[in-house]
Parts: C-alpha cells; structure tokens; sequence
C-alpha cells in the first residue's frame, strides 16, 4: 500500500470511520448544527449540550466517507468538557493541521488527520464536522462546505 | 466509410494525454462520463485556427473573416449532418447541454409554459434537466412530474407513462443515457407516445451525442441538447437541435449583437435563425474543434463506438459482479459505457482516492443526481466511464484496484 494512503487512512482513523463514537442524536442537545458538502453529498448534524459556555456532551448523525465520519466521531469525544473559546481555538489548530500537515503536541490523536494535507481534495471532508461544530457553539445553524474555504449559509 | 472493425490501438495513440504515469503507475482514465480526451486532430485544429485564420465571424469584409466565418458555419453544416438534423437553422451553438437545455427552458418556456401546465422529466436526471424546469416552474406556476424507475437496475417504469401523460403535459424532457446509471433510454418511443397527444419533447443528449448513433428525425425530438467536450471536443461548446417549426415560435433568449435584423432605440427585429438565439460574438475556435472531433468520430463509426462502450461495462459489470460486497447500478443487458457500484461499508470518496493512488481515475458522488441518489436511498456512487480508447486490460486492473480497496478496509 502506497505511503501517502497510509498517512491518509491511519489506523486510528479506520477504526472510528467502522465503529463511530457518539454516532446518535442527543434528545436533549440545546445546541444542533447541520454541515454539507454539497460537491460530494457529505451530511453531517452536530448535537451539543452546552451548560453555558461549556460543552456537556456531545454527539453526531449522517453519512460521508472514512474520512469526515472518523473526523466527526474524534471531534465529538474531544469537544466533552471544552468552553465555546476551546473549540473555536483548536478548530483554527485543526484547519492549519490539514492544510499544512504540521501537528504540534497538543494535538493527541486529531494528529491522525495530518495527512490529509497530502490528498486537497479531502480537507473539506476533514473540516466538515468542525465546521458544523464551531456553528453549533455559537449558537446553531447550517454550514457549506464550497471549495477550500466553506462558509455559512 | 469508417472501418468495420477499428484499430483502437492505433487510435489509443491519438491521444498523448492517456500515455503517463499517475502517482507511479499508468494512467487508466475512467472518468469519460465526466470529460473525454481530445485527440491530436482536435487539438492541431484549434492551433490552425488561431495561428493562421482568428478573426470575427458575420460582422468583416476582409479575407481572415471570411475563412473564420465559412469555417464556423461549415462547423453548423458538419454538426447539422452529425444529428442528421433537415437544416442548418436547426442548429444553435451553446457553451454545452446545460446552456441549451436553459435556452429552451427560458426561450421556448417563457413563453409556452402556464400555471396549471406540468413539466414532465423522469427520475433520473441530471440536474441540469431539473433545475431549469423548477426554476420555469417557478416563475410560471407550472408543476413537475416524474416518470419513476425501478430499483437499482434503473429502468423507466414505462406501465406507468400512459398515466402521467395528460392534457395538463406540455414537455416532456428526459435523459437519452443516464450518467449515473448507463440507462438507454428508449427516447424515440417516449418522443411518439408524446408526440401524440402534442406535447413537445427534449432529450439531452450529453451521454449519447458521440457515444452511438443519433439521428434527432428518427428520434422525433423537438429539442436535442449535447456537449462537444465529452466527444473529443473542446470544453465550452456544444450544440441544441431544435425542430425548425418550434424554433421559428420561440422568442430569442439573450439580446445583442448578432441576433438582430434591425435596431432602433425602442423597437428591434429579430435576425432568421439560428442567428436569432446566438447573440454577441460566438465561440469560435469551439465549433472549429467540434467539428474536427465529429469527422473523427465519424470516422471510427459511432456504432462501432456503441459496442465498444457496451463490451467494456459490460465486462466490467461481469467482473465486479463476481466480486462480494459490491452492489452495482443500472441495467444488466445494453447500456451505456459506464458502470456504477457501491463497495460494502466504504464511501465512495474513499474508493476514488484509493483508486487514483493506484492511477486509477473515477469519479465519485452523487453525479449531479442528487434525487435519484436519495431514490436508490445512497449517498453517492462511484463510476466508471469509458470511452472508445479504453481497453479490456485496463478494466482488469481496475478490478485488480478495487480488490486493493476491499483488503484495504478489510471488506
């Protein structure tokens, strides 16, 4: 198997893309924000349980490929116990992980997703739930993936 | 004549792109649904043109002029013959389907489409054959109704045409092979049976147009759209076939330079057609390097390009059919040259990636299909499109991928 492809598709990867964490809508989630791309049909939903600015639990449905669904099911372990400010920062951490490839230490096991910087056509699957994240702490809503740089509808 | 029985390999060799290596492997370009390779002809053309006659068209009285204007209208008569269209006034050059498609929408609809009428498509159209319908229905107040299909072997479920054709119908637009799912439909049978109760037709053309005989009289089509660039053309041009009666009742779509008899400040007159629906100054290298592309189609023999097309997914079909874990789209007998397929438990962005690390260039998503990809109840699918350059061992090395793809999500 060809190296970049092992960067790509990490082991840790795998593993959440077949088993997903948190892969449920949480029935009591104050907070619910929705990401597509619209280009490859990815479709994610973010449900959080914010207790002011902080992230109680969180959780997500939909389809897309390894890539977005192990990016989402890592996110939504992650994000427990963060503040609004947390996720915004390590979103910006993520963004410039996947597109540059560089992943400080603090980066635990998103560091998996440094490979993807290899293979631009799949950083928005990469970014997607983040993306729908950031929005479901700021208060909910839709966002698009466009190209590179998805905005919010 | 074209040959009876071409020699591709030699015409494989037309084509210079198709000879590289992609990420350390040879090149297996299976993504013709979505663009084909444009031969050495093609390409030599467009030079000739611009290195020797570039000029505009219609408007000059010098000698570049005339030779770029008798090359683009000998490029109409070439494309004229191509559709065995009756005139040259029948044929209107656009950037591609989708542009024709929304010239008759907009032209032809304006003015013939009214509350209460109803648009019918069927369900598996590209969405360059929905959403200018909607975006009508819209303005107009006119409905859409879908012919539906049957399953993931996606025929039309034609018992139930009779019923969908009332008076209410005013088109009916339909796809002549689906990109999504190598459909062929039965176009000159669903033309008559609408042709009948005088509803006007359009089929687009995009998969069809330089994939197998197409002859717009036999089909009985008011309106036949196609794209030059999936038939060795260049991007950005392809033609609409209108039938002569209907095009003369349409009103122009774009305003400017060209299209007009006469202008005065408040009031202008139409120029004869075609002329009256190309406004301002045409593409012009583009129906130069269309027409190159159809004599060389034409010389390998567009039914000889039909069975090609046919005997690759057809063995490609057999192939992944014998493998576990792949559920394919589609009609198992004749189709178009392209097969669609799922693997077990891995997205189709995956199998494309995978696939294109191995030289192997798919396509996956929802094709433009989005409504018939929630039909089939998928998100997406990955495809694999031929065209007359592709061989029998390229589709065993695909097959060879695809068996990387399952051990590599041990599937």
């Amino acid at each position: 198997m060809n190296d970049d492809l092992n960067d790509l598709y990490q082991e840790v990867i795998l593993e959440h893309a077949k088993s997903p964490r948190n892969f449920k809508v949480l029935p009591d989630a104050n907070r619910v924000a929705h990401g597509t791309n619209p280009l490859c049909g990815d479709n994610y939903t973010v449900y959080l349980v914010m207790d002011g600015d902080v992230v109680k639990d969180a959780s997500f449905q939909g389809s897309g490929c390894a890539i977005s669904k192990a990016s989402a099911s890592l996110l939504t372990s992650i994000i427990k116990g963060k503040t609004r400010a947390d996720v915004e920062a390590l979103f910006g951490k993520v963004h410039d992980m996947v597109t540059t490839g560089h992943a400080d230490d603090s980066m635990g096991k998103l560091a998996a997703f440094a490979g993807v910087h290899k293979f631009p056509a799949r950083v928005k699957c990469a970014i997607l739930s983040w993306h729908a994240a950031k929005a479901a702490v700021a208060g909910g809503g839709t966002v698009s993936t466009e190209g590179d740089e998805p905005k919010a509808e | 004549m074209p040959s009876s029985s071409p020699d591709w390999s030699a015409l494989r060799a037309d084509f210079p792109i198709l000879d590289q290596q992609v990420h350390g492997h040879p090149l297996v370009y299976f993504d013709n649904a979505a663009t084909s390779q444009k031969p050495r002809a093609v390409v030599d053309a467009l030079v000739r043109y611009y290195e020797r006659d570039n000029a505009n068209v219609h408007r000059g009285i010098h000698e570049l002029s005339n030779r770029s204007t008798n090359a683009f209208e000998a490029a109409r008569e070439r494309t004229r013959k191509f559709l065995n269209a009756c005139s040259t006034e029948e044929i209107i050059f656009t950037r591609g389907t989708t542009e024709g498609i929304n010239l008759i929408a907009n032209a032809w609809g304006g003015k013939f489409i009214k509350a209460g009428d109803v648009i019918l498509l069927t369900e598996m159209e590209h969405h360059s054959n929905i959403v200018p319908w909607q975006m009508l229905a819209e303005r107009t107040g006119a409905k859409l109704r879908y012919v539906p299909i049957t399953g993931d072997e996606g025929l039309l479920d034609l018992d139930k045409l009779d019923s969908l054709l009332t008076p209410e119908v005013k088109l009916f637009a339909m796809v002549h092979i689906s990109n999504a799912l190598g459909t062929l439909n039965p176009v000159a049978d669903l033309c008559a049976r609408a042709r009948r109760l005088g509803i006007t037709t359009l089929v687009d053309g995009a998969q069809s147009a330089g994939h197998m005989m197409v002859d717009v009289q036999a089909i009985g089509c008011d309106f036949y759209a196609f794209s030059g660039h999936k038939i060795c053309g260049p991007t950005g041009i392809g033609a609409l076939y209108g039938r002569k009666e209907v095009l003369e009742n349409t009103p122009p779509w774009h305003g400017g330079g060209e299209m007009i008899a006469t202008v005065d400040y408040f009031k202008s007159t139409w120029n004869t057609l075609p002329h009256k629906f190309e406004a301002g100054t045409p593409d012009i290298s583009g129906p130069i390097g269309l027409h190159a592309a159809l004599d060389y189609l034409d010389a390998i023999g567009r039914e000889n390009i039909f069975r090609h097309d046919l005997e690759m997914a057809s063995y490609a079909y057999q192939r992944l059919s014998e493998l576990k874990g792949v559920r394919l789209f589609g009609p198992k007998g004749e189709r178009g040259g392209l097969v669609s397929f799922l693997l077990d438990d891995v997205h189709a962005h995956d199998v494309v990636t995978i696939a294109d690390r191995y030289g192997v260039a798919l396509r996956g998503g929802h094709h433009c299909t989005q409504p018939l990809m929630k039909k089939l109840g998928v998100p997406s699918t990955a495809r694999a499109s031929f065209y007359f350059y592709n061989t029998k061992a390229e589709v065993d090395r695909f097959i060879e991928v695809v068996r990387e793809i399952q051990k590599f999500f041990g599937t």
